[in-house]
């Protein structure tokens, strides 16, 4: 039995492999759909719930959907593109999102599907919730205004000794990012890059680097998110 | 042209940049004067509404009672009113303080920031013809209905002239990538 089926996004007929995420099908097809908390080679977790599409009627998480044969998905719709925005400017109102502040602005992904849908201004009140800065670690900052709560550090940034070094505690909207700091021996600089690296917003600062690209040439002043794709 | 859209601006809990921003059209303000008259703003230092203006643009958000009756004026005497950059549309810089209690910002900031004159007796400002400063920052379209936003910090000059080239001509806005941006 051959392991390829096919199915449709936006009525255009693709082939997947079975097993496959309805994510990683489209990206093998050339098809953007926006992700936030995906990240390369990690399980998807659906957090963020940017790629949610529609499946046969229903809305589902593409990244933690998998294909299947006849499948037909809605990705770009009028109605799940509002969706999205939808989903993107709570995102925004949840959270103390001041770009102009912000080291991340220009190679934030959040901010960076925000200009892909063209948001100006959040249809939600702002909530501005009381949250802190924290120095957690001689290298790392703890921006809890921007965090998303989109789990990439806590599943991607291990020491060497594979072992965790983020999580959060508290549930709802008391959930605040957390590091473990009887791992702070552990982290080297490399290690706080990339924990600042797999952050997709500012909420991992590292220290010392502040605003070291110039504005004009951060990642999405130079290209738009998912520009690649359908090319 | 007897009858070009009136435009008035307000700078409210900003810092001006938007202003300046709008200014950074360069040349082309010679071309925007052709297509539309300035009425009350701090460009022309005009103070007060003598008519109704076509479009209202606001820059920053609302951080006093002034800001506020300010705002509502806006929104009484124009058609179209807009929320230039980030402090409008968002409560911008100002808002950092949104989250910290009032009192604790006004004794910072008066008694016991670290540039307080401690050779004088300090006080916080407290004299009536002085606006009450607010819980904390709201933007503007939390106070009054605003019609379109425009972000940025400052908006840049291009999509601000993009903006109102098109809504007095009366074409669809088309946001380009390269000059939408939060920052």
């Amino acid at each position: 039995m051959s392991n390829e089926i096919q199915l449709t996004i936006d009525g255009k007929s693709i082939v997947a492999k079975l097993g496959q995420t309805i994510v990683e099908a489209a990206r093998d097809n050339n098809v953007y759909i926006p992700t936030l908390c995906d990240f390369k080679n990690l399980t998807p977790a659906g957090t963020c719930r940017v790629c949610s599409v529609k499946v046969d009627g229903r809305v589902v998480v593409a990244c933690g959907t998998r294909v299947a044969s006849g499948m037909v998905v809605e990705n770009e719709s009028a109605e799940m593109t509002d969706t999205r925005k939808a989903i993107i400017e709570m995102l925004f109102v949840e959270g103390n999102h001041m770009c102009p502040t912000c080291e991340k602005s220009g190679n934030c992904e959040l901010q960076a599907i925000a200009y892909h849908y063209r948001i100006t201004a959040p249809r939600f009140p702002f909530l501005f919730p009381k949250k802190s800065l924290e120095s957690v670690h001689p290298l790392l900052m703890l921006e809890h205004n921007r965090c998303i709560q989109c789990r990439r550090c806590v599943r991607g940034i291990r020491t060497k000794d594979g072992k965790g070094v983020f999580a959060f505690k508290n549930r709802s909207n008391n959930i605040e990012l957390i590091m473990d700091k009887s791992r702070a021996d552990d982290i080297d600089d490399e290690l706080a890059a990339a924990a600042a690296n797999i952050c997709p917003v500012g909420a991992i600062i590292k220290k010392g680097v502040g605003f070291s690209t110039p504005i004009g040439e951060r990642t999405f002043d130079k290209q738009q998110i998912g520009e690649s794709y359908g090319k | 042209m007897a009858n070009k859209p009136i435009v008035a601006t307000a700078s409210l809990a900003g810092c001006f940049g938007c202003h300046m921003s709008l200014l950074d059209i360069d040349e082309r303000i010679l071309d925007l004067i052709q297509l539309v008259e300035f009425d009350k703003s701090p460009i022309t230092d005009i103070k007060n509404f003598e008519r109704k203006c076509d479009i209202g643009i606001i820059e920053g958000g609302c951080c006093n009672s002034e800001n506020v009756e300010n705002l509502k004026l806006f929104r009484k005497n124009c058609n179209i009113l807009v929320s230039l950059g980030e402090c409008a549309i968002m409560g911008g810089l100002p808002a950092m303080r949104n989250g910290i209690p009032i009192q604790e910002c006004l004794e910072e900031a008066y008694l016991n920031g670290v540039t307080v004159d401690v050779g004088d007796e300090p006080i916080i400002p407290n004299d009536e013809e002085l606006p009450m400063i607010l819980d904390r920052v709201y933007p503007c379209h939390e106070v009054v209905k605003i019609d379109y936003h425009i972000p940025g910090c400052a908006p840049n000059a291009d999509l601000i002239w993009d903006f109102l080239t098109t809504l007095v001509t009366g074409k669809d806005l088309e946001l380009k990538y390269e000059t939408l941006k939060y920052d």
